[in-house]
Order: C-alpha cells, then structure tokens, then sequence
C-alpha cells in the first residue's frame, strides 16, 4: 500500500499556554520517514527526543503544525478517516494500568469492538481470538488488577489486535514490566509481526529488543538521525553514546576488542553471534 | 491492609435470583421498595418480609450477609425508633416520667419503622449481592436510555461508573504505596487528636490526586485510541436477555403486591 506509515517534514510543537509569554516546545522539526507494510522498526531516542510525539502523529492523536502524515493511506489531516485510521493503526502504552477500562478481561477486549459498532457475535469470536493469540484465554473472566504486569500488558495488546489493525505502535511497553513480563510481551509482538503480518513499531530503550527488530530508527532532536538494520546501526557506537543512547552489550564488547586491536567485526548484536566470533578468535590466537 | 475492601459486595453465583435480567432485578426492588411504603399494617410488612426472606432463601447468599448488610444502618435504626417512641405524644400512656412519655402508639410506629427500614435494606442489598457491579452499570445505563431523548448523558454517567469501579483497586493500591512511602519518610500517620490526623493525610492525598489527573490523561488517550467517541453507533458484547425466569419472578411479585393492597383495602 502507498503511504502505509510516511511522515514528510513534520514539524510538530507543544503549547504551554499556562504561562505568559506561552512557552513554545517544538519536538518535531521536520522530520521525515516511512514504514512499510509487515515491517518490524524499532524506534531508539533518549527522553524527550521526540519518538513518543511522533508516534502519536500516526494514528491522528497528534496532527502536525507543519507537513503531513500519512497512515494506511489516509492523510491523519482528514477528519472522516480518523476512527479508520484508529482502528488499523493500534496503539500501546506504557502503563497497562491505565489503558484498561474494563473490570473484567474479556470486556476490556470488547471495548474497541464495542466502540467500532460490530455485532455481538463477531465481537465474541475476535475477543476469543484475540486472547488466545497472547496466550491470555484462560484468565478472560478475571478482573485486570489481578494480574501480573506482564499479563496485563498482553491483555491491552489483545485489546489492540481485536481491532485487527494493519499496524501496532507501542510505546515502551515493557518499561515498567519485570524481566518475565518483558520477555512475555516481545514474544507476543514478534509472533504478530511474523505470523500475523502485523506492522510492528516499537519504541524502546532497551537495546536487546531493538536488536530483534528488521530496521531501527535513531531519533535526537526531532530529527531522524540514524535509519539502518541494527547491526549497523549498533556498529556506530561512538555515534550513539553522543546521543545519550547505548548498544547492546555484546555490541559494546566486541567494539572494546575492536579498539584494543583485535579483528572482531562490530556489527554482531545477539550472543550467539559473539560468542562465535570469540571463538574464532581464540582458535586464530 | 486497604486490598481487602470489596466494593458492590457482589457473591457470585448460580441460582435463580442470580440468573434474573439484571433490568428486571432493579426494578423489581423498586417494586419491592413501593410495596413496603404502601403497606399500612404489621399484616402488609408480614407479607413484604416473606418475599424478601424467600427471595434470600433462593439466592443461596449465606444468612449472615443479610445480618451484615444491616450493620451500617443500626444507628439510624435506633435514631428513628428514639425520635418516634419520644415525639408521638398520642395514644395511650405506658410509661411517664418528668418530661418523657412513651405511649402505646409510639412503640408501635417505631416497630413499624424499624421493621420496614430493615426489610428494605435487605431488599436493596439482595440487589448487590446478586448482580456484579459492571451489569448493574449496564443494566441501569439500558434502563436509563429513554431519558436520552431529553439529552441526558446516559452513557456518559454509565461509563463515569465502570471506569470508577475500575480504578478502585488501583486507586487503593496506590494509595497503600504512598502511605508506605511517606511513612518510610517519618509521616506519622497514626497517632495525635483527630486534627492532627487528619492534616496527616494531606501529604497522602496531594500524590493521590496528582497521579490520579495523570491516570485519567493516559486512559483518556487509551480509549481514543481504541477508537471511543461516545455512546454513538456503540454495540455490546453480552447483550442482556429476559426469560421465562424474568416473568415467573414478576408474577410472584405482583401477586405478592396484590396481597398488601388487598389487606390495605380490608385493613387488616
């Protein structure tokens, strides 16, 4: 699809209109670029870089001051096709507590459903689906503050695919989970990009789950600064610690011999890569 | 210490009561409600409280929450029967002494009182106890929905309702969390005159209410993502059903109405 997810010289600000002279916070200065369909991006940036605002620009939360964005073909400028774009264009947020509106599971998966006017029927059958698919069936009769939050999480993403969304944007959505949760989330995510054809755009700062994804995005400043498959991306390690941001670090270590004058390739992002790499070194050595 | 509040006191179950339409379940305590004030006598209450103890009986809701339920309102029951057995001056004098008289009449309104306060909270709470919380809300928002036509906010005042039901818990949790943390801090939250008490928690509240504004942010962004607009074109997905159960519960119902008229009527 043309457009699928394009942001073209975006320029979007925060107004804060308490004070006086109102404070003008531009966080998006011109930014440009484009996600295709059934792709897996993971987008990095220190606090206040301007990845969460741009997320929100594509499902029409935020509407830029400038530019235009584009989300499953429709400009987010077009008032008619918000709740399409809404609705193809998931979103998940950081805190499960707050993104969950009903007392029991099932429910709180209906609500999109509920809310686009489908029958009861088919709301039935995606709710169940949908549960299934994060592994959450067995607990749709439970009430949500009972759950683990990891468990929680899953079920605001099962809240999101019964939507049956081309796209899913999530916004550190492991950030306040525990190791256990984390892992229960990604697994979730990338059984969705590659087995369900879902566009997943995650935003993160964790560099582990960066490095899972087909392609990341480095945003500073509202600016995209760095666009490339992980290993490369991660291979500029000098560039991204000046931007506040880290490597994996299997990435750091390998970079550490490189500099120390041993022929390791930088551009290794996972341990078993690494850990081959050591080997052959110590079988040269 | 604060998790163990249950609100709704909801017991879930399987019986017949529990089974009923939850439309039809309010309205009838609101019949339920109308036959105790419209009963003038022992006779007509008699009848009343037969139907509800029935209605407990069936529900299979242990005998002693009817006994809870009524443990908030004892003293309204013993404001009430004071007031009326002091100021009903008429009737036939059983006890005098300086300026109090008790009477006959008065001892016997108060009884009339009593009895009827008590019956209708157990009613009320039957109500609760068998319906969970989120059904209520739906079933009062589908009752509501003709008011929609002089543009009240039905759904709105719905939805109002279940988010709040939602937030309980994590509200109480919270609230846990910031005591603990201000406690850890030397907030002494425990002893001193009701005054100093209550200043206490203003260090509690103040969090509590500024996270709760962030919440309410988050959640709203949540639901326009979930594509929320309103009570608009919006569908369910348990849609409410009324059965046989439904009516043969209202013919009871009436029939035991009918009763109470019929003994007004004969004055019984």
């Amino acid at each position: 699809m043309q457009n699928f997810l394009k942001a073209e010289r975006v320029r979007f600000s925060y107004v804060n209109n308490m004070e006086n002279p109102p404070v003008v916070n531009e966080v998006l200065k011109g930014i440009d670029i484009e996600i295709k369909k059934g792709e897996f991006v993971a987008v990095l940036g220190h606090n206040g870089s301007g990845k969460s605002t741009l997320a929100k620009c594509f499902n029409a939360i935020n509407l830029p001051d400038e530019g235009d964005v584009y989300a499953v073909g429709f400009n987010t400028k077009d008032e008619d096709k918000i709740l399409d774009i809404r609705q193809n264009v998931g979103m998940v947020f950081q805190n499960p507590d707050n993104q969950l509106v009903a007392t029991i599971v099932e429910e709180d998966v209906a609500f999109a459903l509920e809310n686009m006017g489908v029958e009861p029927k088919e709301i039935r059958r995606r709710v169940d689906e949908a549960l299934k698919t994060v592994g959450m069936y067995e607990y749709r009769e439970h009430a949500p503050h009972k759950l683990s939050g990891g468990q929680k999480q899953r079920v605001a993403i099962a809240g999101i695919i019964a939507m049956e969304p081309e796209c899913i944007l999530l916004d550190e959505p492991t950030a306040m989970l525990d190791p256990k949760g984390r892992r229960e989330v990604l697994k979730t995510i990338r059984k969705l990009n590659r087995e369900n054809g879902v566009t997943i755009v995650l935003i993160t700062h964790y560099m582990e789950e960066a490095a899972l994804a087909d392609r990341v995005v480095v945003v500073d400043k509202g600016q995209v600064i760095i666009d490339d498959v992980p290993e490369k991306v991660f291979s500029q390690v000098e560039k991204m610690k000046s931007v506040g941001l880290d490597v994996p670090q299997v990435t750091e270590l390998c970079w550490e011999l490189k500099k120390a004058g041993f022929d390791v390739s930088t551009e290794i992002i996972s341990e078993d890569e690494c850990v081959e790499a050591l080997y052959k070194l110590f079988d040269k050595g | 210490m604060l998790k163990d509040i249950t609100i709704g006191q909801f017991f879930p179950g399987n019986s017949f009561v529990h089974k009923l339409d939850p439309r039809f379940k309010i309205v009838f305590t609101i019949i339920f409600i109308v036959m105790l004030f419209v009963a003038d006598s022992f006779a007509g209450l008699g009848i009343g409280i037969v139907f509800v103890l029935m209605a407990f009986l069936i529900s299979k809701i242990p005998f002693a929450m009817m006994l809870k339920s009524l443990k908030p309102i004892l003293s309204i029951i013993i404001f009430t029967s004071v007031l009326n057995i002091l100021f009903i001056r008429t009737g036939d004098v059983v006890f005098k002494w300086a300026f109090l008289t008790i009477t006959k009449q008065g001892l016997t309104t108060a009884a009339f009182m009593v009895i009827r306060i008590v019956a209708l909270i157990i009613g009320t709470s039957l109500l609760t106890y068998t319906t969970s919380p989120i059904v209520l809300t739906d079933a009062i928002e589908r009752l509501l929905s003709p008011l929609k036509k002089i543009k009240v906010p039905v759904h709105a005042l719905a939805m109002m309702m279940t988010i709040a039901l939602r937030f309980i818990p994590t509200l109480v949790e919270e609230t846990d969390k910031i005591m603990s943390a201000q406690k850890a801090r030397g907030a002494d939250l425990e002893s001193g005159n009701i005054i100093q008490r209550a200043k206490a928690l203003v260090p509690i509240l103040v969090p509590l209410f500024v996270s709760s504004f962030r919440r309410a942010e988050e959640l709203a962004l949540a639901m326009e993502c979930r594509c929320y607009h309103g009570g608009d074109g919006r569908t369910r997905m348990k849609q409410l059903k009324c059965g046989y159960r439904d009516f043969v519960a209202l013919f009871v119902l009436a029939g035991f109405m009918a009763v109470v008229i019929v003994f007004n009527v004969y004055g019984i």
